[in-house]
C-alpha cells in the first residue's frame, strides 16, 4: 500500500475571546463538512496535533490530496463557538520540525 | 517572478481615519500589495488623497474605484463620460440586461458586477461573455457573500457563480476575485482566497491569477492611460519643448 503523503499547517486564530482546541476542531470539521460533505471530510485525514491557547496558534495535519480543500474550508470559517473569528494559515510544510522553524521565522 | 496580490474591493470606511488605517495595515500584513477602495462619484479629492497617503505609509499601492449602478444604457454612457478620467477602476453593477450588455461592450468599463442575492438579476450568459471578451471588462466575484451566507442561499450562489465562471473561462474573460469586506475579521490572505475560490471551478493557477495578475493588469493599464504622458496605447510623450 502506498504511503500517504501529508502536509502540516501552522494556523493563527483571530478571535474576540480565546478559543480552545476542542472548539477549533469542531469549527474546522464543521466547515469542511458544510463545503465538501461527509465524503469530502473523510478524505482530508485531518488531525489537530498541537494548540497553544495563550498564543492562539495551532498545528494541523492533512493529507496532501485534500490540502486545497482544507485551506478553502479554513478560510470559510467566520465563527468559532459562536464568536466572530478568522483562521489564517501561517505556513505549510512537509514535516513538523521544518514547520515550527518556518512559523517562528514568519512571526 | 513574485506575484503581486491585489484586492480591488476593500470597503474602507473613509470617514473614520483610524478605522481606515487599521484595515489597510491589516491588508498589508496579510500580503496584499495593491488595494482598490470604492468611493462615491461625488467624493471630494481631499478624501481620496488622504487615503492614498495612508496606503503609501503602509507601503501598499492604492487604486481609487467607483461602483456605478446605472438604470439604463444611456445613463451608463453619461456616467462613464463624466467619471472615467477621475477613477482608476470602474465597476458597473448590472441590474438589468440592457445595462449588462452595454457595460460588457464598452471599453471604458473595467469590472462587471452582479447583485449577489438576487439570482434573477444575474445576467452573465454566453452573449455577455462574448461581448466582454471583445472589450476590456473583467468579471468580478466578491467573496463576502460566500463567507457570510449559509445553507441553501450559499448553495444557490455557488451554483450561479460556478456557471458564470465556467462561461467566463470558456470565452477567456478575465476574472477578478475581491474580498468586498469592510472589517478586519473577514479579511483573508490572498492565497487563502485563491484556495477558497477553487470551489467555483478554478484550477490553482487560474485562482492565483484572479487575485494577482488580472486585477494588477487592470490598474496598471488605467494608471498609464490616466497619466499625463499618455497619448494612445503604445504611444507616450517622452519629451516636450522647443529642442525635441
Amino acid at each position: 500500500m502506498k504511503r500517504v503523503k501529508r502536509r502540516y499547517l501552522a494556523l493563527l486564530m483571530e478571535c474576540s475571546t480565546p478559543v480552545n482546541a476542542r472548539e477549533l476542531s469542531n469549527a474546522i470539521w464543521d466547515a469542511i463538512t458544510r463545503l465538501y460533505g461527509e465524503y469530502g471530510a473523510s478524505q482530508t485525514g485531518l488531525k489537530i496535533l498541537d494548540f497553544n491557547e495563550k498564543k492562539q496558534e495551532g498545528i494541523i495535519r492533512v493529507s496532501l490530496v485534500a490540502l486545497q480543500q482544507v485551506r478553502a474550508s479554513l478560510s470559510s470559517i467566520t465563527k468559532i463557538a459562536g464568536k466572530e473569528s478568522a483562521v489564517h494559515v501561517i505556513s505549510i510544510s512537509g514535516t513538523v520540525k521544518s514547520l515550527r522553524t518556518k512559523a517562528l521565522s514568519n512571526v | 517572478m513574485k506575484r503581486v496580490f491585489a484586492d480591488l474591493h476593500l470597503c474602507v470606511n473613509t470617514r473614520n481615519q483610524k478605522e481606515a488605517q487599521n484595515l489597510i495595515l491589516k491588508a498589508a500584513a496579510l500580503g496584499y500589495n495593491l488595494i482598490g477602495v470604492p468611493f462615491a462619484p461625488d467624493t471630494p479629492e481631499t478624501e481620496i488623497l488622504n487615503l492614498r497617503k495612508i496606503c503609501m505609509d503602509a507601503k501598499v499601492d492604492f487604486a481609487c474605484r467607483v461602483d456605478l449602478v446605472p438604470r439604463t444604457r444611456n445613463h451608463l454612457i453619461r456616467l462613464l463620460g463624466k467619471l472615467r478620467r477621475r477613477f482608476e477602476v470602474i465597476c458597473v453593477i448590472c441590474e438589468n440586461k440592457e445595462v449588462a450588455r452595454q457595460a460588457a461592450k464598452d471599453r471604458r468599463v473595467d469590472l462587471l458586477g452582479f447583485p449577489s442575492l438576487d439570482y434573477k438579476s444575474r445576467f452573465f450568459d454566453w452573449g455577455e461573455a462574448e461581448l466582454a471578451s471583445g472589450g476590456a471588462a473583467s468579471l468580478e466575484v466578491d467573496m463576502k457573500p460566500l463567507l457570510l451566507l449559509e445553507g441553501p442561499a450559499r448553495v444557490r450562489l455557488l451554483s450561479c457563480l460556478r456557471r458564470e465562471i465556467s462561461i467566463a473561462l470558456s470565452f477567456r474573460v478575465p476574472i477578478v476575485v475581491s474580498s468586498g469586506v469592510g472589517t478586519e475579521l473577514l479579511l483573508r490572505k490572498p492565497r487563502e482566497l485563491a484556495a477558497f475560490v477553487s470551489v467555483l471551478g478554478f484550477n490553482e493557477t487560474e485562482a492565483l491569477d484572479a487575485v494577482s495578475t488580472n486585477p494588477k493588469a487592470i490598474v496598471t493599464r488605467n494608471q498609464q492611460k490616466l497619466g499625463n504622458d499618455f497619448v494612445a496605447p503604445g504611444i507616450r510623450v517622452i519629451k516636450e519643448g522647443g529642442d525635441c
